[in-house]
């Protein structure tokens, strides 16, 4: 008894740790960021190393469920039309716990990716352990990355643009611009940016 | 021995408070503002709406009282679930020099046939205004250098002393940290 409370409440403290330290952590400008092998929405399993061709990606953290999240998703399917095929595609992931927000699972992802006609593969970050590596604190949080011979760069970390509520009223594309710069071969002009968000849910 | 239960016993109450807040969220209906409410009586319902240059007063008073500002939207489930809180709050404390302002960060487009509902059906007490200001990179940085964006979020102030929360709240904790600026032995 005294040996199992012992093993249980160490586990406990080391479970409350982490969930500390996952908050305060994440990826800073600079940082490599790890490869993932995430579930995609057509079952398959997909991680960064797959695209031989990018120059880099656009990894998008980004739910169903969230009304910026949803706001944005047109435009998130609008950088991947434009830099796709220019070497970087968004890669979108889905950080938030299904259990507790039933409408971001698999099958609710699946049917919304088909019903928006999702060019880029929207991953499902099942045990919730790639989020954290990021930093992503919510839906939506872009990170783009450049790959070079170190492995992939995070070049930008923030909001899409700088009007969630009307895409024609926008008058800063961060993400474009950042893509633009990196295809550019220059430094991004605006590297990292806040926006309103939804907490992403453990 | 004893320690170690104690500490179990924290890890654990930490652990289901946690678990707690999850599980709560889901259930939390922002839908329950009903269309009767919403046509017949939010409408008398003046909400206040600012852009950050007209709300940024609201973060600035120098009266000696302590502003207690939470960040919220209908549509954030954990904001939802901690609003009890925050009224609980400023309904105990507000004789003792402090006020409760509930910023509502909700889409405007919303505003009449969500919010006001919802803020009538809930009979919020506490004072809502509406921010609605699309540059969020602009100000979010002028609110606290570490807000991320995600909300709940929350400050509590007196004067130039100041402290930022990105984090959901408990009634023991929201009353702990004021405790700290109204600086009084209320609870003996």
């Amino acid at each position: 008894m005294k040996k199992s409370i012992k093993l249980v409440s160490a586990v406990l403290v080391l479970i409350v740790m982490s969930a500390f330290t996952i908050t305060s952590d994440g990826y800073k400008i600079g940082d490599i960021a790890e490869d993932f092998s995430l579930e995609n929405v057509n079952g398959k399993m997909v991680s960064l190393s797959d695209y031989k061709d990018a120059k880099g990606f656009i990894v998008t953290f980004t739910c169903n469920t969230c009304p910026f999240a949803v706001a944005y998703e047109d435009r998130i399917i609008a950088l991947d039309q434009k830099y796709a095929s220019k070497g970087y595609p968004v890669i979108a992931i889905m950080p938030n716990n299904v259990k507790v927000k039933p409408g971001d699972n698999l099958d609710a992802m699946k049917e919304r990716a088909e019903s928006k006609g999702f060019t880029f593969p929207y991953l499902i970050d099942a045990d919730q352990s790639v989020y954290p590596k990021y930093g992503a604190t919510k839906t939506p949080h872009l990170f783009v990355l450049q790959k070079t011979k170190k492995g992939n760069v995070v070049k930008y970390i923030g909001a899409i643009d700088d009007n969630y509520k009307d895409a024609s009223a926008v008058s800063t594309k961060y993400v474009e611009d950042a893509v633009d710069a990196l295809l550019a071969g220059k430094e991004v002009p605006e590297k990292e940016t806040k926006a309103i968000g939804c907490t992403i849910k453990v | 021995m004893n320690m170690k239960i104690k500490l179990f016993s924290i890890a654990a109450v930490l652990l289901m408070s946690g678990c707690f807040n999850n599980k709560k969220s889901e259930t939390v209906s922002v839908e329950s503002g009903t269309k009767d409410l919403s046509s017949n009586f939010s409408k008398n319902i003046d909400l206040e709406v600012y852009d950050f240059n007209g709300f940024e007063k609201f973060l600035n008073k120098k009266d000696d009282k302590v502003y207690v500002i939470n960040f919220w939207a209908t549509w954030c489930a954990p904001c939802v679930k901690e609003l009890p809180y925050f009224e609980r709050l400023n309904a105990e404390f507000k004789d003792d020099g402090m006020e409760v302002i509930l910023v509502s960060l909700d889409f405007p487009h919303l505003y009449e046939n969500k919010l006001k509902p919802f803020i009538k059906e809930r009979n919020l007490k506490s004072k809502v205004v509406a921010l609605d200001d699309p540059d969020m990179n602009t100000w979010i940085p002028k609110v606290s250098e570490s807000w991320t964006g995600a909300i709940p979020a929350t400050i509590i102030y007196r004067n130039d002393h100041r402290k930022f929360y990105e984090q959901s709240f408990d009634f023991e904790e929201l009353k702990t940290e004021l405790n700290q600026f109204l600086n009084k032995n209320i609870y003996p």
